[in-house]
């Protein structure tokens, strides 16, 4: 499963939000969860990892789950995005 | 005994002994070990050692300062827990056969390089978290003998070179009694944040460090700007006394929050505070602030790399405005250039900065920046009391062209079909000399008036606040400059408009007689100053004043006013 964003939050992808994501990630055990942006793919159970993209608004995120619920976590996973603020979906 | 000069960054005494907080060296000199296993179990036992003391600072900062501060322990306690960073660093213990302290140290190292690599600022200073998580670490698995600040346990003084946000932040408000640092100022970080937790502090002192020890007795005088190392009996109960004193009168001072503003003989003024954030309003309401009399927006538009869209600005506006039901705000618009850099906008470096190019005059030609302001503002306006006031005005055209450029958006607005106050006031900031002797024609066109004391003093003056050699210029109590102050009451009162003072002036209590005097209607300060204002007029009458500003207008100096307001007795 992915989906694709694009940030929208000023300041891109604060520790608070990247927070809220490795947080949401941790919770689905039997998946795993990447991000991808600007060629790079991290694992989103690592919040260094998530940082290391250098997130800035106008970005495009690719966020995979696979595994066990990756259809949740996805869901999930977007409900932080546009909690947070921090993106919209992106066809 | 000792006694050592500093600034009082914070109010009230405190007394107890001294904590030095000194961060150790965390140098780690690469070893090799034979037996990784045992290396991988000193790294376990050290995590997990931090980890239970990260949770214990995220709980309390939570109890003490609220959700919003403790996220900060939550992002270091992922870090601390981080596959990427943790995996790396095992690997490098038994493939390496090296140290677990130095394993971490050189893994942290390429993370805090990476980071301090980022175009964003804001990710550039995430290497400082990630910093704190690895000394944290090290700590344990160094053996060293370092109490972290949120151990405390004891009453103390805190005694440090500075101190980090992250060790402001640490600070137990229960054990930590005051603290006192060799450098830093009324502005500094740890200053506000003082002040946020009401603990006194000293900072600057230069000297703290060299002079006291851990366990001496020190008194820390945030009211005076003094600290007392080891005092005699004597002065000891002194202080005791003066600390009694202020708990008093804080109580004192609490009693009047929800009391109008009203002098003596009855006439009441508004005191409003002086704010920089959506999230100073707080402390304006704990305070008993009637409104916002300066909200500073330069904040939004410093610490990022691009200048803030027209919905952020609408956001951070909305917020302070319903946060205050219906209080009035008044906001200045962008005040900023001359000594107030933005990197971003690339303005070339002036030699006088305070005459230059900035506040008003840079809007007026950067239409694009004023105009996405002026909508934000505009957006907002319904959803509270807003006044709009422009700085540094110095002519009638800057001011029409400013309130020309606000009504342009406004019709489009409308004609957009966005809904717009219809009650929002105009006004500008007086601090230029020009704008004051011509109050008489500006108060046929504005609505109110708000004097800027810190341009207009330096500016009558011809002396740079800044310049320590002619600093003695700086003379808010010279009856010039309270002359200038009268001439814009009287011109603004004609036309039947309200003059505001949000400079350093509208707080002090030496001012506040003199201004109450003079006619002043409102008053702007910071929020921590407003309820021992509010009590100092409740004890003045405004008819008296009068006649004490009439009599210090007619003095030759600066020092003969103050002699003289210190010579009424409330």
């Amino acid at each position: 499963m992915e989906k694709n964003f694009r940030i929208t939050d000023e300041d891109g992808i604060h520790a608070r939000p990247a927070t809220a994501l490795v947080n949401t990630a941790n919770k689905f055990k039997g998946s795993e969860a990447f991000a991808e942006a600007n060629g790079k793919k991290v694992t989103l159970k690592s919040i260094l990892g998530v940082l290391s993209l250098g997130l800035e608004k106008g970005d495009d995120l690719k966020l995979i789950v696979e595994g066990d619920q990756a259809e949740e976590a996805i869901h999930a996973l977007a409900e932080v995005m546009i909690n947070e603020g921090l993106g919209e979906v992106h066809a | 005994m000792l006694e050592i000069k500093g600034i009082a960054a914070s109010a009230g005494v405190a007394i107890a002994s001294a904590f030095r907080l000194e961060h150790p060296d965390y140098t780690v000199h690469q070893e090799n070990v034979a037996d990784s296993d045992s290396e991988l179990k000193r790294l376990d036992d050290a995590l997990a050692k931090s980890q239970q003391e990260l949770e214990a600072i995220k709980q309390r900062t939570e109890e003490q300062l609220g959700a919003k501060k403790a996220e900060i322990f939550e992002s270091h306690l992922l870090i601390l827990n981080d596959p990427e960073l943790l995996d790396a660093v095992r690997d490098k213990i038994t493939s390496e056969k090296v140290t677990a302290q130095y394993a971490l140290d050189e893994v942290a190292k390429q993370f805090i390089s990476m980071f301090e690599n980022m175009k964003s600022a804001y990710l550039r200073e995430r290497a400082a978290d990630m910093r704190d998580v690895t000394k944290r670490v090290l700590t344990h698995l160094l053996g060293l003998n370092y109490i972290n600040p949120a151990d405390i346990s004891e009453e103390v003084i805190v005694i440090a070179e500075d101190l980090t946000p992250s060790d402001t932040a640490q600070l137990n408000r229960q054990y930590v009694k005051g603290f006192t640092t060799n450098i830093g100022g009324r502005t500094s970080h740890s200053a506000i944040m003082a002040r946020s937790l009401e603990i006194p502090a000293v900072v600057g002192t230069q000297e703290v460090m060299a002079q006291i020890q851990i366990g001496d007795t020190v008194i820390v005088d945030g009211l005076d700007g003094k600290v007392i190392v080891n005092p005699s009996a004597e002065v000891l109960e002194q202080y005791q006394l003066k600390r009694d004193q202020y708990l008093r009168q804080i109580e004192e001072w609490k009693k009047l929050k929800e009391v109008p503003t009203q002098s003596k003989d009855g006439v009441h003024v508004e005191l409003g505070a002086n704010i920089g954030t959506p999230n100073d309003v707080t402390g304006v309401l704990e305070n008993g602030g009637e409104a916002v009399g300066l909200y500073r927006t330069e904040f939004l538009y410093m610490g990022r790399s691009e200048l803030p869209s027209e919905d952020v600005q609408f956001n951070a506006y909305k917020t302070v405005l319903e946060r205050m039901e219906g209080k009035p705000v008044v906001v200045r618009t962008l005040d900023i250039g001359g000594d107030k850099e933005l990197p971003y906008l690339d303005l070339p470096k002036e030699m006088n900065p305070f005459l230059g190019f900035r506040a008003v005059r840079l809007c007026l030609e950067r239409q694009d920046i004023f105009r996405t302001q002026l909508r934000a503002l505009l957006r907002a306006s319904v959803y509270g009391n807003l006044r709009i006031m422009f700085p540094m005005i110095a002519t009638l055209d800057e001011f029409r062209q400013a309130k020309a450029l606000l009504l342009d958006e406004k019709q489009k607005l409308t004609s957009e079909g966005v809904q717009v106050s219809d009650s929002i006031q105009l006004g500008i900031m007086v601090e230029i000399p020009s704008t004051a002797v011509l109050a008489d024609q500006f108060a046929k066109e504005v609505d109110f008036f708000s004097i800027g004391t810190n341009d207009l003093i330096q500016y009558t003056m011809a002396a740079d606040r800044m310049n320590e050699r002619v600093s003695y210029l700086y003379q808010p109590y010279n009856p010039a400059i309270l002359r200038l102050v009268k001439m814009v009451i009287d011109a603004a009162h004609q036309e039947g408009r309200w003059v505001g003072m949000c400079g350093e002036m509208a707080g002090d209590a030496t001012a506040i007689p003199l201004l109450l005097g003079l006619g002043l209607d409102e008053f702007s300060m910071s929020a921590t100053s407003i309820l021992p204002a509010r009590s100092q007029i409740s004890r003045l009458s405004k008819a008296e004043m009068e006649q004490l500003a009439a009599k210090a207008m007619g003095m030759q100096t600066a020092q003969q006013v103050v002699e003289l307001v210190r010579s009424i007795d409330e």
